[in-house]
């Protein structure tokens, strides 16, 4: 099974362009990210800048439009995401136990839809 | 938390555990099997306070804590009874202190250095192939006795005498609890290699049935070669293993069509391979290369992968430099089976005819014998030159080779479009 776990650090959605998380705790979280390589468990990782570098594109009467960030009206942003390859939903739990977060982050499992989870889509020829 | 989640909570940390405990313990107690008993022992009382307590902030700590206590428990009860008797009482105070010696020692070790430990152990060139295999998922994968039967279809009871005997093996012949050094290493960690694609094609291949514990297999072989390159990274096949293990993985959701049927290399989707795991394949590849790996058999078969993988249709595929790779392959580690890819990759190049003449000369090779491949190929390539009646016993005669029923229908149906 194959898990996303974003992590949601509370305030990022009103962070500035540019903003870093401080070096102690990239350090923290260097070390943490070390490990579930070394489990072997680890697929991905990205860190995402604040949604004020961003933009955001809707599609009010399913036509497209865009939005630059900040965006004032959001209450939570993604901070960044860890792709893994574990046995049970139980197990990516157990790891994101592990991590080593601050009082104002949060982080969510979201397993990943695969083939199997859609028994009817036949292959496109 | 309800009782059945403590459990399930349980099990994952046992999951992301027990290797690291029974590598630990082993240096410790220097017996596999009395290491696995002991994290076995700290499992049950884990099961027995977590639901209560909760699960510890450092459970792998909390585990190796309990199991340590547990062998010095056995320690002193083995002393006690042995202090009875007179004349060992010396050669027992020796053993303890150094046995204590071995406990203070094992704090501050190197926990990566034991599991890598465990690994060479447990593929040892003394033990049967299936039987390091078998110890491999037990005491690296984590898997019950039970799963690992599913995954192999052979009765549990049989999985269990094989790791049993394996155990006993390795005391018995005094296997040393380390990692080889010197010319040693290269074969030690070829066998290592082995017995890891064994378990990977063991679920890829799927020789025999469709249970669902074989893509858990492949899973599991590369869990274990992802390890093994943190653990020994300046090895370039283990990066070129890990490399062709990514790749091969990434075509998994693409190569069984709806109703299970498998689909062939070039008919697959494309847009089904997980590029995820092709990125992460190309990098290992990479890696295997940087570390002078270009010409050794595992990362040979990488680069091949690696040539379907970034071809974006069929078309587009360098069969020359599949040859060329075939090639080099054929000439450090070659086998019939390498002679007859280097033959479809010769067909895909340069026409039917000449792949015809290549595998002519394997048709007397005694291990094909009873390949389905081979039959199969042959058919393909008269197929394409026209020879149908030639090509349909060929599919047939595949067909009653392979051990697969869903591949035999394919075959069959590749016979039946002789017509």
């Amino acid at each position: 099974m194959r898990f996303m776990m974003p992590m949601i650090p509370k305030g990022y959605e009103k962070a500035a362009p540019g903003t870093l998380p401080d070096a102690k705790a990239i350090a923290a979280m260097t070390k943490y990210n070390e490990s579930l390589q070394q489990a072997g468990v680890l697929l991905a990782l990205d860190g995402l800048h604040p949604p004020s570098m961003g933009a955001r594109v809707s599609f009010p009467e399913g036509k497209p439009k865009v939005t630059d960030g900040p965006f004032p009206e959001a209450k939570e942003a993604v901070g960044g995401y860890w792709m893994i390859q574990v046995k049970s939903k139980e197990e990516a739990i157990e790891w994101a136990r592990r991590c080593p977060g601050s009082a104002n982050e949060v982080i969510e499992i979201r397993q990943v839809q695969e083939m199997s989870d859609f028994p009817d889509l036949a292959p496109t020829e | 938390m309800t009782a059945a989640h403590t459990h399930r909570a349980i099990e994952a940390v046992w999951r992301i555990e027990s290797a690291k405990l029974i590598a630990g313990l082993t240096r410790i107690v220097r017996d596999i099997g009395r290491a696995e008993d002991l994290a076995q022992e700290a499992l049950v009382a884990a099961l027995e306070q977590w639901p209560a307590s909760g699960i510890p902030d450092n459970p792998g700590a909390w585990l190796m804590a309990t199991a340590k206590h547990r062998a010095l428990d056995h320690l002193r009860r083995g002393q006690l009874l042995r202090r009875k008797h007179e004349e060992l009482r010396h050669e027992l105070e020796t053993r303890q202190e150094l046995a204590v010696a071995d406990l203070d020692a094992a704090i501050d070790d190197d926990v990566g250095d034991d599991l890598l430990r465990l690994m060479f152990t447990a593929c040892h060139p003394v033990l049967p192939s299936e039987s390091r295999v078998a110890l491999t998922l037990r005491l690296l994968g984590g898997l019950t006795t039970g799963e690992i039967a599913r995954a192999f279809l052979v009765p549990e009871p049989t999985v269990a005498q094989r790791i049993v005997r394996a155990k006993r093996t390795l005391a018995d012949e005094r296997v040393p609890f380390e990692v080889p050094r010197g010319a040693e290493l290269a074969a030690r960690l070829s066998s290592v290699l082995e017995v890891l694609y064994l378990v990977f094609n063991e679920g890829y291949a799927a020789t025999a049935g469709d249970d669902w514990m074989r893509p858990a297999l492949c899973d599991e072989a590369l869990r274990l070669g992802r390890i093994l390159a943190e653990l020994a990274p300046r090895e370039p096949e283990v990066h070129g293993l890990v490399a062709l293990m990514e790749i091969q993985a990434s075509r998994s959701g693409a190569r069984v069509g709806p109703s299970g049927e498998p689909v062939l290399l070039l008919d697959q989707e494309r847009s089904r391979w997980d590029q995820l795991l092709i990125r992460r394949g190309l990098a290992a590849l990479a890696r295997a290369e940087a570390l002078g790996g270009a010409g050794r058999p595992y990362t040979l078969q990488a680069a091949i992968a690696a040539c379907h993988a970034r071809a974006r249709t069929p078309a587009n595929t360098d069969w020359a430099r599949i040859v060329a790779l075939y090639e080099a392959l054929a000439r450090v580690s070659p086998s019939p089976v390498v002679e007859l890819n280097r033959a479809v990759a010769v067909a895909m190049a340069s026409g039917p005819a000449a792949g015809l003449a290549l595998v002519a000369a394997l048709t007397s090779e005694p291990s094909l014998q009873s390949y389905h491949l081979l039959p199969s190929v042959r058919g393909d390539f008269l197929a394409k030159l026209g020879r149908f009646d030639e090509a349909r016993s060929e599919f047939e005669r595949a067909a009653s080779l392979t051990r697969n029923a869903r591949e035999r229908a394919l075959l069959l149906e590749r016979a039946a479009a002789c017509s």
